[in-house]
């Protein structure tokens, strides 16, 4: 490891000396930061957000509580395909629009009858209306595994799972390796291959520092259950888009819960089981 | 206490209401989505003798097409002809239109517990410490037509190679 006055002398010679920089450079993983370094990081951040977007953000950093377990439900019986929850999961959380276009959610298009036949699944489909007969819709994102293989592989050790179960990325501790984006395999991360792209005014100010705060060039980002959003008791925002109900949101902990009452009473599997993966996000059938 | 409150009730919602209103659960529900100014219905309807007959609509309601086992049943099987304003179950009692779940509840038990248990329909603003809505039944689906129908799709995302030239 190098030493603090090594890094320190690193940052004044190539970067910049600003105080500013010198503080984002020498700053701590997010985990190993006091109450007090987190106020100050989220104070820079925050004037760093203002300067560069002109708009004044609120960056929260409300840790789990306890006897929380997040979990998802998701039913196939009710999806159309519509993509609402794509979009809405953009706006909310801040991604990339265009030159990079980032997604967290991905819809994936399987013929009836071969359900598991994920080979043939199609993202790009783009009829006049949906469903279309024949075809039913699977929404995929970070199934917020309990065994997640792309916490595993990262070098640096830029993502863990939280206490309540999601997995979160620290942008500014990530190295933009893309590790764990070859480790997923539900592609439930995406890249910033370039500087990302969002206008000004569409920008969502209320923010997570592990979760949809802006980010950068080179960095991972993946979908959090919107931390900023469920760690304050509210929906995640495609829980609320969706036309037909087809998304269902609650603690697995929780045992009077929406989502224990699904695994409980329906017909449910996860994605990739196989795999050992352990994720928390249900797909099941109502009907 | 809870007497008190059962009585309480009673009397702010009337006495002669049956004692069986009061032990349904209440939910956060959102407005029923009531064309505009067409309520409260009593408005035109108190003046208009109540006609029994199963008919087609000519002068008013034109634009409620029934496509809901419309061979069994029609207007007052729900509507209340007796309190306009009101929606009628089959055992009689009078609800309003903000415990239309009730009604749809009758023949679509299955559904209807989903419902309770927040599986089917939708749930929105804070399922914890904060102001929640459940959406009614008629909030998705039409009523009179409840059948889903078909919606343009947001647009797919970008391929790769629409950006990358190779």
């Amino acid at each position: 490891m190098l030493s603090m006055g090594a890094m320190a002398g690193l940052s004044m010679g190539s970067i910049s000396c600003t105080r500013d920089a010198v503080e984002e450079f020498l700053q701590k993983h997010f985990r190993e930061m006091t109450e007090e370094e987190k106020k100050q990081v989220i104070r820079r951040l925050e004037a760093k957000y203002l300067k560069k977007y002109g708009k004044e953000f609120h960056i929260s950093t409300q840790p789990a509580d306890t006897g929380v377990l997040w979990g998802y439900g998701l039913d196939l019986s009710r999806c159309i395909g519509c993509r609402r929850c794509v979009y809405a999961c953009v706006k909310e959380n801040n991604q990339s629009r265009i030159n990079p276009q980032l997604q967290w959610i991905r819809v994936i298009r399987l013929k009836k009858g071969s359900l598991i036949n994920l080979e043939n699944a199609e993202h790009y489909y783009n009829p006049e209306t949906v469903p279309e007969p024949g075809f039913m819709y699977m929404p995929v994102q970070c199934q917020q595994c309990e065994n997640p293989p792309c916490v595993r592989v990262c070098p640096v050790k830029a993502t863990w799972t939280e206490r309540d179960g999601i997995v979160v990325v620290d942008y500014d501790w990530c190295i933009g390796c893309r590790y764990c984006v070859a480790a997923c395999p539900y592609k439930g991360r995406v890249f910033n291959w370039a500087e990302p792209n969002i206008p000004s005014a569409e920008l969502n100010t209320g923010v997570h520092y592990l979760g949809n705060r802006p980010r950068m060039k080179n960095v991972v980002e993946k979908c959090t259950f919107c931390i900023q959003r469920v760690r304050q008791g509210r929906y995640p925002a495609c829980v609320e888009i969706c036309p037909t109900g087809t998304r269902k949101f609650g603690n697995l902990l929780d045992p009077n819960s929406e989502i224990r009452y699904l695994i409980e009473n329906k017909r449910v599997f996860r994605l990739k089981e196989d795999f050992n993966t352990e994720p928390k996000f249900y797909y099941f059938f109502s009907a | 206490m809870k007497i008190i409150l059962l009585l309480l009730s009673l009397i702010t919602i009337g006495f002669g209401l049956p004692a069986s209103a009061a032990q349904h659960d209440d939910y956060p529900v959102s407005s029923p989505p009531l064309s505009e100014g067409i309520f409260p219905c009593s408005n035109c309807h108190a003046g208009l003798e109540v006609n029994t007959r199963k008919r087609e609509l000519k002068d008013e309601h034109t634009s409620i097409k029934l496509r809901h086992a419309e061979q069994e049943r029609w207007c007052l099987d729900c509507h209340n002809a007796g309190d306009r304003d009101k929606l009628k179950l089959a055992d009689g009692e009078n609800i309003n239109f903000t415990e239309s779940y009730r009604l749809c509840g009758q023949c679509h038990g299955n559904i209807y517990n989903d419902w309770k248990a927040g599986i089917h329909g939708k749930r929105i603003g804070y399922f914890k410490g904060g102001k929640r809505t459940y959406f009614l039944c008629v909030n998705c689906h039409n009523p009179h037509d409840p059948k889903f129908k078909p919606i343009k799709p947001e647009s797919p995302p970008i391929r790769p190679e629409a950006t990358h030239a190779r």
